[in-house]
Parts: C-alpha cells; sequence; structure tokens
C-alpha cells in the first residue's frame, strides 16, 4: 500500500473534535480521568494476550509440546540399551510413562527450562523497552511498580504454563509408549503409576520455584538493559556459570551457595518417604535470590530514566 | 537529594564490590571455625603377662589420644586384623575431637607390639585388653565409674570387633560397645555350612544355618592369615563405603587421598621386634597348627575347632549384658550378616539393649563412611555421657538402588523400629515365592577345576566399587550348576536378610560319593526381564551334605542364603543356583555327581518393612523461606506507604493544563539536558515548543510524561505534580519521540490492547475517530511491522488521541508526513484545541510553530530563549522594520516622527519601534523624504531569534 492511500478524511477531523466538545468527562480527586483507576491497568488478560501472540511464546510452546516426541523417536531409533532396569536416567526412561516423564524433566532441567524462564522474565520489560511501546504503557500511566508486578506475573503464568506443558505432554506420551507401569525411582524403590504421577506433580512445583532465581535475575536484567536478547543471555549464562562451578568440588561447602546446587532435588520426590531437606534448601536459596534480584528490579525500574 | 542521588550513581558498582567482597569474607571467617579442635597425644607401652600364669611380659604399644576437655569417658579402639595402632589414627583422631579419651593400641603379635597372635584370645588378647582398662581407669583424664573402672567404651571393625565383644562379655566395667563388621563364631565363619536337614529358625531376618563340618574359606583364609603372617593390612577393606545423601565426587577424592595416605602409614610403622616363627610368622603355634590343618585338608580337627572356639566371641555372648551396637556390612563375603544376627540374638537374649546396622559397605565393600562413624559416636556418647537422643534399639539398613544416575551409587537408609525375632519384637515377615525346575544333575569336575566365581576376596573392596561389576562377576560352569526360577514378580520385593529354601539332594546311583559329603554352593541371583543376573553381595551359601546315601536315597535340607538387602524389581526373577564349585572355596577333588531338586517349591524372602530415614526436619530452611517472605512483604508495604505520601496537589492551579517550574534536568557525566525552566501552557492553546535539535525538547516531555525524574524543579499539570505513574498522566495524551508498537500486531489490534492496559472503559477511548484521524484505511488490520514510518508517525498520533486527552502532547508530529497530511495535521491540532483542549506541540522547524500554534515556546541549549502569543513573538511590540535605499536618512526621518524611538540601523534595514504610530504613517514620512521603500512590515525577532540560535 502506498503513502496515497493514507489520508485523513476531513470528515475526520469534524467527527473527532465533535466528540472532543461534547465530552467533557469529569475528573477524580487525584487527578486522573473519570474512569481510569491505577488499580485496573494492565489486566493480566491483556498482557496475556500481548505476549501469548507473539511468534516467539507460540515456538517455544510449541517446541515443548514437541521435545517428548522427539525423545521418543530417539529411543525408538536407538536400541542400544538391551537393560531396561541399570543404568542412568536414560537407561530408565523407558520402563514406564511416569519415568519417561522424569527422564524428560531430568534432561530439560539444566538448560532448557532456565532457558525458558528467562526468556519470559528477562524479556518482558526489554523488549516493551526495544519497542518504545515502554514509555507508552508508563504515560498510560501504568505505575512502575504495577506494570512491574503485572508483567512478571504474565511471566510468571506463562513459566509455569510452560513448566507443567512439557511433563504433561511428555506423561501422555509416555504412557502411550511405554504404558501406565510401576515407576522406578533412582534408589531402585517402585511407586505406584498414581504415586509416580503426584510424584512428578511435586517435582513440578518444586522445579517452579527453583526457577524462581533464574525469573528474579532475568527481571533484574530486563529493566536494566533495552536489549532482551542480554536480559536472556545473562540470566542463561548466570546459570551455567553456577553449574560449571558446582561442579568443581574443590569448592566443597561454598557450593551449598550456588543457586543451581540444589536443582536436582526434587529427585527426592521419587523415593517412597520423601526427605525434604534438599528441597527446603533448594527453595530457601532460590527464594532468597530470587527475592533480592525481585526487590532490586523493583527498585531499579522505580528510579530508572526511561529513555528508550 | 539530587546530589545525593548522583552520588548513589557513581557508587552503586564500587559499593556492590564491597558487599560482596564483605560477603565472601564472611563466608570464609565463619568456616574457618570449622577447624578442627586439636587433639594431642601420648605414647606410652604398657606391659601385660604373656600368658594368665606367666611371669613374661608382652609389651603392648598404645597411644592415648585427648580430646581439648578432660577428664572423658574413655574409649578403647582395636585395630583389625594386620592393621597396627597407626591404621585406627584418624578413627581415635575423630573420636577425640568428639570429647573421648582414645586408647588405640596395637594387639599383640601386631605393630610394634611383641608377643603371638592368639586370634582374640580369651587368655591372651582379651586379658590384654583387661589390663589396659586397669591402665585406663589410673588416668586422670578419664572419668570413672568407680575405683579402677573407668568409664570405657569399645568399638573396632573386624579383629577389633570380635575384641570388644569377647571383652564386654568377660568385664563388666565395658559399660557399651560398638564391634563392627566382625565375627560370632570364627568356625562358622572359616568353615561355613548354610544347610541344615533339620530345619532353620528364621525369626530374625539373617540367621545362618551355622552347622557343623563346613567348606573351607579357602581365599579369605589365606588372606587372613598372610595378613597376620606379614602384617600386611589385606583384611581392611581400605576405603571407605558409600552412604545415603554422599556427594559422590567428594568421597571419590576422600577415597583417592586415603589410598595415597594408607601405605605411608605402613611406612612409618617399622617391622616388630616380635620373634619371628618360621612359617608361623607372629602367629601362636597352636593357631599356626590350626590353620596348617584346614589349609591342608579342607576339614576342621577338634583342636582347631577348639582354637576357633577360644577365639569367637560366641562363647561370652551369653555374658554380654552392655547396650551394644552391631554395624555389620551387606558387601562382606568374610563375615557376612549371618554373624551380626548371631551375636544379635546372643546378646539380646541376655536382655541387653541391641541395636543392629546393615550399611553398604563390608570387607568388600568398604569401611563405615563418616555419617556412620558419627552414629557410632553418637551412640558412645549416649551410652557413656547421657547426651544426645537417645539412639535406641531399632534396626537400620542400606539400599543400594538398582540404578545409579552419573556413576554415583544410589542409597538410602531404612529404619524398622526394632531388629525382628529380637526380645519382645515379632518374627521376620517371610514371603514365599514359589520356584520351578526339575530335578536336575549336577557334575562335580575332579580337582573341583574349573570352578563357579562369585567373588574375589581381597581383591574384592577393589571391584565392589563398583558394585555392578562385582555382582555381575559371578560365572556358573555350565554342567555344574542346577538353576531354579520363580517368575517374573508383579511387584517390588525388597529382599532384606536371608531367604532360605529346602532342597533334596540325592546322589547318582552308581557313582562313588566322596566320604566327606557332597559340597554344594548355593546362590540367589537377581534377574531381570533380559537375563542379566546380579548376585547381591557377591555371597554363596556353601552346603556340606554329609552322610549322602549312595543309593539314591534323597537327602532333604534347609539352606540358608546368604544375608543380603536387594530391591527385586518387577518384572525381575528370583534364580536359585546350585553349583558344585566355588573359586573362593575349597572344592571337593573327588569327582562326582548329584540329583538337585527342591524339596518344597517356596523360596522364603525375608522383608523388613520400615520407613527410609530422613534427615531431621531444616529447621534452618524452612526459617530463611519464612524471613524471606516477611522481608518480602515489608519491602511491599514500605513502598506501598511512599507511594501514597507523594500525591502534591496545587488547588489554585487545578485548570491551567500545564505549569513548568524551574526544571532542570542533568546526568551524571555532568551533561545538563534542561537548565531552569519555566512556562505555562493555559487552556486552549496551541502551545509549540521550539528549539533546535539538542535544545532539551523531548527531554521536557520525558519528565512531563513521567519517564525521567527531574532533578530540580517540578512539573504540575492541572495543578497535579507530575511524578512516574501519576495518575494525572491519564488526562495527557502523547507522542514522544517515536512510535511505539507492538511488530506483530496489527494497528487496530495495537490501539485496542494499548487501550485495554490503561483499564479504563471502552466507551472513552473513541478508537473509530481516532483511527479514522490515523486515516490508515485497511492497513489497520495489518502487522505494524510492514508499515512504513510515516504510516506509523500517523497511527502513534492517533494512539495520543484515545480517550480524547485534555492535554495532547505531540513530539515532532509532521516528521515523516508529506505535505497534504502535514496540512491536515495542523488542522487537527487547531480545531482539537478549538474543541476545548491543549496541544502542546514540540517542532525544530519555525514555520511548523508560526501556522499550528496560538504559542510558542523557544529553547536553546536547555533553557528557554522566548515565550509568548506567536503573533507577539513575531511581531514584537510595534516594531517594524523597513528595507530601504538610504538608511541613515530613512533613520533621521523615523526618529523625527512622534512616539517613534529606538530607532537603528541593521544593514540595508532600518528597525523603530513605532509604538502606536500607524505602519502607513511612518511608510508616508519616508516616501515624502525621499527614501525609497523596498519593503515594510512588522520586525520578525522570532525568526532573528531562532536564526540566530540555529546558525550557531
Amino acid at each position: 500500500m502506498s503513502e496515497n492511500g493514507v489520508h485523513t478524511d476531513p470528515a475526520a477531523i469534524a467527527d473527532l473534535t465533535d466528540a472532543a466538545r461534547a465530552e467533557h468527562s469529569a475528573v477524580a480527586a487525584d487527578g486522573s480521568k473519570a474512569g481510569y483507576r491505577a488499580g485496573r491497568t494492565l489486566p493480566v488478560r491483556v498482557e496475556l494476550v500481548r505476549q501469548l501472540r507473539r511468534r516467539r511464546t507460540q515456538l517455544v510452546l510449541g517446541f515443548l509440546v514437541l521435545l517428548p516426541f522427539i525423545l521418543v523417536v530417539a529411543f525408538e531409533l536407538g536400541q542400544a540399551s538391551p537393560n531396561r532396569r541399570a543404568g542412568g536416567f536414560v537407561d530408565l526412561a523407558t520402563a514406564s510413562g511416569v519415568n519417561f516423564v522424569i527422564l524428560t524433566l531430568f534432561v530439560s532441567g539444566s538448560f532448557l527450562l532456565p532457558m525458558i524462564v528467562a526468556l519470559f522474565f528477562g524479556d518482558t520489560i526489554a523488549s516493551e523497552a526495544s519497542w518504545s511501546s515502554l514509555k507508552y504503557l508508563l504515560a498510560a500511566p501504568i505505575p512502575r511498580h504495577r506494570l512491574l508486578r503485572r508483567k512478571a506475573l504474565a511471566s510468571g503464568l506463562m513459566s509455569v504454563f510452560a513448566l507443567a506443558l512439557l511433563p504433561a505432554v511428555a506423561l501422555v506420551v509416555g504412557v502411550v509408549w511405554y504404558g501406565a507401569g510401576e515407576a522406578v525411582s533412582p534408589t531402585g524403590e517402585a511407586a505406584s503409576f498414581g504415586a509416580g504421577v503426584y510424584g512428578v506433580a511435586l517435582a513440578v512445583v518444586y522445579i517452579s520455584i527453583h526457577l524462581f532465581w533464574v525469573a528474579g535475575l532475568a527481571l533484574y536484567l530486563s529493566v536494566s538493559t533495552d536489549a532482551p536478547l542480554g536480559a536472556v543471555g545473562g540470566a542463561v549464562l548466570a546459570s551455567i556459570l553456577s553449574q560449571i562451578l558446582d561442579q568443581i568440588t574443590a569448592l566443597e561447602g561454598l557450593r551449598d551457595y550456588l543457586p543451581t546446587h540444589y536443582a536436582l532435588a526434587w529427585a527426592d520426590l521419587l523415593s517412597s518417604d520423601v526427605d525434604w531437606s534438599g528441597m527446603a534448601k533448594g527453595t530457601f536459596s532460590a527464594l532468597a535470590y530470587g527475592a533480592f534480584f525481585t526487590l532490586l528490579a523493583a527498585r531499579k525500574f522505580a528510579r530508572k530514566d526511561i529513555t528508550s | 537529594m539530587a546530589s545525593l542521588n548522583r552520588l548513589r550513581g557513581r557508587w552503586s558498582l564500587p559499593a556492590l564490590v564491597v558487599l560482596v567482597a564483605l560477603v565472601g569474607a564472611i563466608v570464609v571467617f565463619t568456616r574457618q571455625g570449622d577447624d578442627p579442635v586439636p587433639v594431642s597425644t601420648r605414647e606410652a607401652v604398657i606391659d601385660v603377662p604373656e600368658s594368665p600364669d606367666s611371669d613374661r611380659t608382652v609389651q603392648i604399644d598404645t597411644t592415648l589420644y585427648l580430646p581439648e576437655r578432660t577428664p572423658a569417658p574413655a574409649i578403647l579402639l582395636p585395630h583389625g586384623f594386620g592393621g597396627s595402632k597407626a591404621s585406627v589414627a584418624s578413627q581415635a583422631t575423630e573420636l577425640a575431637q568428639r570429647g573421648f579419651v582414645v586408647l588405640a593400641y596395637s594387639a599383640r603379635g601386631f605393630g610394634r607390639s611383641t608377643g603371638q597372635i592368639a586370634l582374640n584370645s580369651l587368655d591372651h588378647e582379651v586379658r590384654d585388653a583387661q589390663k589396659l582398662l586397669d591402665w585406663l581407669a589410673t588416668r586422670e583424664e578419664v572419668l570413672t565409674d568407680g575405683g579402677g573402672d573407668p568409664k570405657v567404651g569399645v568399638t573396632g571393625g573386624s579383629y577389633g570387633g570380635a575384641l570388644a565383644l569377647s571383652l564386654a562379655g568377660v568385664d563388666p566395667r565395658v559399660d557399651t560397645i560398638a564391634p563392627v563388621i566382625t565375627y560370632n563364631d570364627l568356625a562358622q565363619a572359616l568353615l561355613p555350612n548354610s544347610a541344615r536337614t533339620d530345619g532353620v529358625d528364621g525369626e530374625t531376618p539373617a540367621a545362618g544355618a551355622f552347622a557343623d563340618d563346613g567348606v573351607f574359606k579357602r581365599s579369605w583364609a589365606g588372606i587372613f592369615f598372610s595378613a597376620g603372617l606379614s602384617g600386611a593390612d589385606a583384611t581392611n577393606p581400605g576405603q571407605e563405603a558409600a552412604e545415603p545423601g554422599q556427594d559422590d565426587d567428594s568421597q571419590g577424592l576422600d577415597n583417592a587421598a586415603a589410598a595415597v595416605t594408607a601405605p605411608q602409614q605402613q611406612a612409618g610403622d617399622p617391622r616388630p621386634a616380635g620373634p619371628v616363627n618360621g612359617a608361623c610368622g607372629r602367629f601362636q603355634a597352636d593357631v599356626c597348627a590350626a590353620y596348617t590343618e584346614v589349609a591342608t585338608t579342607g576339614k576342621a580337627g577338634p583342636q582347631t575347632l577348639e582354637v576357633l572356639r577360644r577365639a569367637s566371641p560366641s562363647t561370652v555372648t551369653n555374658k554380654i549384658t552392655q547396650p551394644t551396637l552391631l554395624v555389620q556390612g551387606e558387601q562382606d563375603t568374610l563375615f557376612g550378616l549371618d554373624q551380626a544376627d548371631a551375636n544379635a540374638r546372643q546378646i539380646a537374649a541376655n536382655g541387653a539393649k541391641v541395636k543392629v546396622v546393615w550399611y553398604a559397605g563390608g570387607h568388600d565393600g568398604g569401611s563405615p563412611g563418616p555419617e556412620l562413624r558419627g552414629q557410632i559416636a553418637d551412640w558412645m556418647e549416649f551410652h557413656l555421657q547421657g547426651r544426645g537422643a537417645d539412639p535406641g534399639t531399632g534396626f537400620e539398613y542400606t539400599v543400594v538402588g538398582a540404578f545409579r544416575s552419573s556413576g554415583a551409587p544410589s542409597l538410602r537408609t531404612v529404619v524398622a523400629p526394632s531388629y525382628p525375632g529380637l526380645g519382645g519384637s515379632g518374627a521376620t515377615q517371610r514371603r514365599d515365592v514359589p520356584l520351578t525346575g526339575r530335578e536336575q544333575v549336577v557334575v562335580n569336575p575332579a580337582g573341583g577345576n574349573p570352578a563357579s566365581v562369585s567373588s574375589l576376596p581381597g581383591l574384592g573392596s577393589v571391584v565392589a566399587r563398583s558394585s555392578s561389576l562385582s555382582s555381575r562377576l559371578a560365572i556358573d560352569m555350565p554342567g555344574q550348576a542346577a538353576v531354579f526360577q520363580s517368575e517374573p514378580q508383579t511387584a517390588q520385593t525388597l529382599l532384606t536378610g536371608s531367604s532360605t529354601v529346602r532342597l533334596r539332594v540325592a546322589a547318582v546311583p552308581g557313582q562313588p560319593v566322596p566320604a566327606d559329603g557332597a559340597v554344594l554352593f548355593v546362590k540367589l541371583y537377581d534377574a531381570d526381564a533380559n537375563g542379566v543376573r546380579t548376585l547381591p553381595g557377591s555371597a554363596v551359601a556353601p552346603v556340606r551334605v554329609t552322610d549322602l546315601p549312595a543309593d539314591g536315597t534323597p537327602v532333604e535340607v534347609t539352606v540358608t542364603l546368604p544375608g543380603a538387602v536387594r530391591p527385586i524389581e518387577a518384572d525381575h526373577r528370583l534364580q536359585l543356583v546350585v553349583s558344585t564349585t566355588d573359586m573362593a572355596y575349597a572344592n571337593a577333588a573327588e569327582p562326582a555327581a548329584y540329583r538337585v531338586s527342591l524339596a518344597a517349591p517356596e523360596l522364603s524372602v525375608p522383608v523388613v518393612p520400615g520407613v527410609n530415614a530422613t534427615s531431621e526436619v531444616p529447621v534452618g530452611a524452612l526459617w530463611g523461606i519464612a524471613i524471606v517472605l516477611v522481608v518480602c512483604v515489608i519491602a511491599a508495604v514500605v513502598a506501598w506507604f511512599r507511594r501514597r505520601l507523594t500525591a502534591d496537589v496545587d488547588p489554585e492551579l487545578e485548570s491551567v493544563p500545564l505549569v513548568i517550574e524551574n526544571l532542570t534536568k542533568s546526568y551524571p557525566g555532568g551533561l545538563t539536558a534542561v537548565k531552569d525552566l519555566s512556562f505555562r501552557v493555559e487552556h486552549g492553546q496551541v502551545l509549540g515548543l521550539l528549539g533546535p535539535n539538542g535544545a532539551g525538547k523531548t527531554t521536557t516531555l520525558r519528565m512531563l510524561m513521567g519517564l525521567i525524574r527531574p532533578t530540580e524543579g517540578g512539573i504540575r499539570v492541572f495543578g497535579h505534580r507530575v511524578s512516574p505513574g501519576a495518575p494525572v498522566l491519564s488526562r495527557i495524551g502523547s507522542f514522544v519521540e517515536g512510535s511505539g508498537f507492538l511488530p506483530h500486531l496489527s494497528g487496530a489490534e495495537n490501539l485496542r490492547l494499548y487501550w485495554a492496559a490503561t483499564g479504563r472503559p471502552l466507551e472513552q477511548a473513541h478508537v473509530e475517530e481516532a483511527l479514522e484521524i490515523a486515516g490508515l484505511g485497511n492497513a489497520v488490520h495489518r502487522r505494524v511491522r510492514t508499515y512504513s514510518q510515516g504510516m506509523r508517525q500517523r497511527l502513534a498520533i492517533a494512539q495520543a488521541m484515545l480517550g480524547l486527552p485534555d492535554l495532547l502532547v505531540l513530539d515532532e508530529p509532521t516528521n515523516g508526513l508529506d505535505p497534504p497530511q502535514i496540512h491536515q495535521m495542523r488542522e487537527v491540532l487547531r480545531r482539537y484545541a478549538a474543541a476545548g483542549r491543549t496541544v502542546l506541540v514540540s517542532s525544530h522547524l519555525l514555520a511548523e510553530v508560526e501556522q499550528t500554534c496560538t504559542h510558542v515556546v523557544v529553547m536553546h541549549k536547555g533553557t528557554l530563549v522566548a515565550a509568548g502569543p506567536v503573533d507577539e513573538i513575531a511581531t514584537g511590540s510595534g516594531e517594524a522594520t523597513f528595507r530601504v535605499d538610504r538608511p541613515e536618512e530613512a533613520a533621521t526621518v523615523l526618529r523625527g516622527l512622534a512616539g517613534v524611538h529606538d530607532v537603528h540601523v541593521d544593514g540595508e534595514q532600518v528597525h523603530a519601534s513605532l509604538n502606536g504610530t500607524p505602519r502607513a504613517t511612518a511608510l508616508q514620512a519616508l516616501v515624502a523624504a525621499g527614501v525609497a521603500v523596498d519593503q515594510a512590515g512588522p520586525r520578525r525577532r522570532l525568526e532573528d531569534a531562532f536564526l540566530e540560535l540555529v546558525g550557531e
């Protein structure tokens, strides 16, 4: 379409000015236009629509649906392990549907899941800044703390949805391919299918809580930069760095302070008598780091000059 | 406040670095506090009688480890076979750090102690230990229960554990014992027979048959004996067993370190001064003779049995009443779980407190790890000092998982309230697993060679680190083994202890039956769905059936299989194998053949239900979680109150759309974008903010929108002070420095979602009218990504007009528009203001402002240059400019006119303040004076001023 087609109908100006002349809306005590309430700005539903219609979000969710199928194909192609009851998580994956879910969570736990959380949280403010739409949202006005909260909430909902979507699809795929048999735990315990599903559900809850630190850091980076890639990449890098340091046994007890140290504590849930201490420590660690970065992000965003 | 802000910006990075350094320093500092408590040692040589009534003495080499605080209860720490006091040094130090006086010593015949090995004989080694108790009672560092009665516990592994049992049996001064991986009956340990014709009492989980005429455990006995000869610590597992919840990697490092340091300990312990007795080494003559007998004949005569009996705790266990912690290994082909089971039964029968722990180690698997050693220290602490929680009389066993993740053994500890079959507790639950298999003939090859393989004693500790390797080492020779198998399990069974099975053995008629009876080896495999077999604990039950009728009449025996802990998964089968040979044992040399069948189809599998041991409630972590949540709530509340306090209204200005006062914005780098700017915009005005690029126009508008904070001064919109997110901003519609749309949505959706984000009612929006102003036609339904610059610009202006704002702020609205569109835009703005709204337009184009605006504010370098109505500023207060041919003359004429003043010449132009005098009058006067007037008009000060600025 050429520029020539773009023009304003003279009647439109009349319409506008008529409307403006006709409407002199009241003003509330706080100086706002009647009808405006800070508490109603940026409903989560609206933010979700804004984000879910992005191709990026759709691709990520699509990939999560696809991943279990890719894993199944990989297992079907490779018949390397004749013994399905010994070896690591991978060898056990085909023991039952629940074991397949556990494998899926295990292989995606170190990189994919932190990356998805980092993507949703790191991108949320920074991408608005890069589109220049942030300033219009803030001038609407959506109070800054509210904008941050609502966006974090929407990102959180999407993250939890993504974190639940992957095991849910994996469970369906696993049950179809490997049946609803007993789940075998890393300690050799067997659990009924129902108990296994319950354990996996709790594991998803723990993973969601544990990734709060990534969310906090990504949010902090997101308000600090106008480059979405920088915010997402920074959070993912921090996660990788933490995992690398966690491999260095010489650090001994210092590794307990690494945010990813308790990333796999959910494996404790797979035993019949759950040891909660690792998960409690992991929750504490994640909440402490997450809260620290979130508060830092809120403080920074509230005081920041928006220049993009 | 402003300077504080600057300060904060400049110092935040160094402050962060300092903070991180502080946290690091605190962490390092607090961790330094974990340095181990110093332990001092005293060496002493104590003389003891060589034998009960002898006047010759043996010198016992001792080390006394003293804790920080004395007096304290004592622990006697004997060592394992082949070791010396040096081999328990680290454990002694550890116990001393826990606050015990520890006496480590080399037993007679070991290390630097003199004398000969009598195998923990009641007359020799046990008496030595009693002497050491006497000596301990005299030490002032040791707490006593009375004269000559020290408060003392005894713990030790293997040979040392047996001493602990025997000593507790003969000497009531011992207050508690914790024997580790030791034996009850040495005859049964070295010459086991796991089959009885009369059945076995299976009340306890790991009861062994303990029948006479056992099969010689050749490999282990040889290692045992040679350890006594050479002093090599071959029976010591050498490394620690893995423990649940342990980091596998650090464990590996610890073990590597231990492996490196162990030989050095030996090196620092030169060969002893004791007499060397030829082939018997440092063994006492009767012990040496006993070994020679079994090693050469494979059978034990009465004298040998007497030697072994004197060496076994079983002779005195009926006198042990002290609280006893029995620690036994699940990977132990030397002293199996049945030995601890016998100890537990015999001691509990006296009414003593007995606790049993099976850990994932043993002579094949490793010595107790730090956690288990801590548990032993806890036991001592409670029973000697009454401190800590009561360890109780329960039963704990460690389950090695069916698979390992990343090479680490996956372990868990199961806790049962009591050891089944002891005292008042009920008998062990046993699950019958049906086995099938017809009668099979097994052949014993002549010389017992080739032999089946079950374990590699001695090497076991190396191989058993990889339990999957060692437990799959087992090989059955074809033709020598009968196999009976169960159906696949439907659910998991956790085998805990010794299974029993009843077998029928018969000679093959016509074949000779060995005089010593039929020797068979029974093992129980865990076979998975693919047929891969695992032999739990690598252990095998040797069976000797004596008096086997040669005519083929069968003999029925009950076989107790080796004690093990093994989860048998669903789909797995249990496989019972009866073979004629085993590498680790003295096999029958005569060729023979036997018929083997199941006397009863059930395999009786012991199961001990319990709960998984969990570490204590993580109180610290839970407190931490609570504190974090409380901090977050406090932060939220504080922020909420601070926001409440920011409202600031000036009621007198409520009808004034915009008042800017002393507005200044400087950046940390020293750049001042806006400096002391003040102006007002009244209702109905179209105000132009004019200035060249970089004049501070956009910065001012950003401050107006609450996007950036002024360094000083303030902005009031309708009387309300503007701060980030101030509610009054809802009366402003803005377009500042470019459009901002979500590129993946269409123009219409962008506007709709933007309005939805403001949370205001849809009927206030007037989306239709705004979209008509943008005039994008059908393009509004295309993605914004595809828009041209001009289209985005028009959509952005339409967005600014959503909700018909009382103050419309547009930054360079005509940039990127073509002339007809610019014309229309002017029309829109003028008429919008005429409809009772106020418009603020910034531009760097003079003509733009002149044609659109009623009022103008000229800015340059962040400061206000001029402000007022466009006409006024443009025309000045009655000033006129004449372009003439003779300026000097014209000036003179003009000065002559009444009221005209301030005349000055500027090139061809003459400027004058007419002050009420009509321009036509002045023109007439000039023409009358003969001056040719080329041009006459109002003086254009705005342009002058502006050009001056731009021209710089």
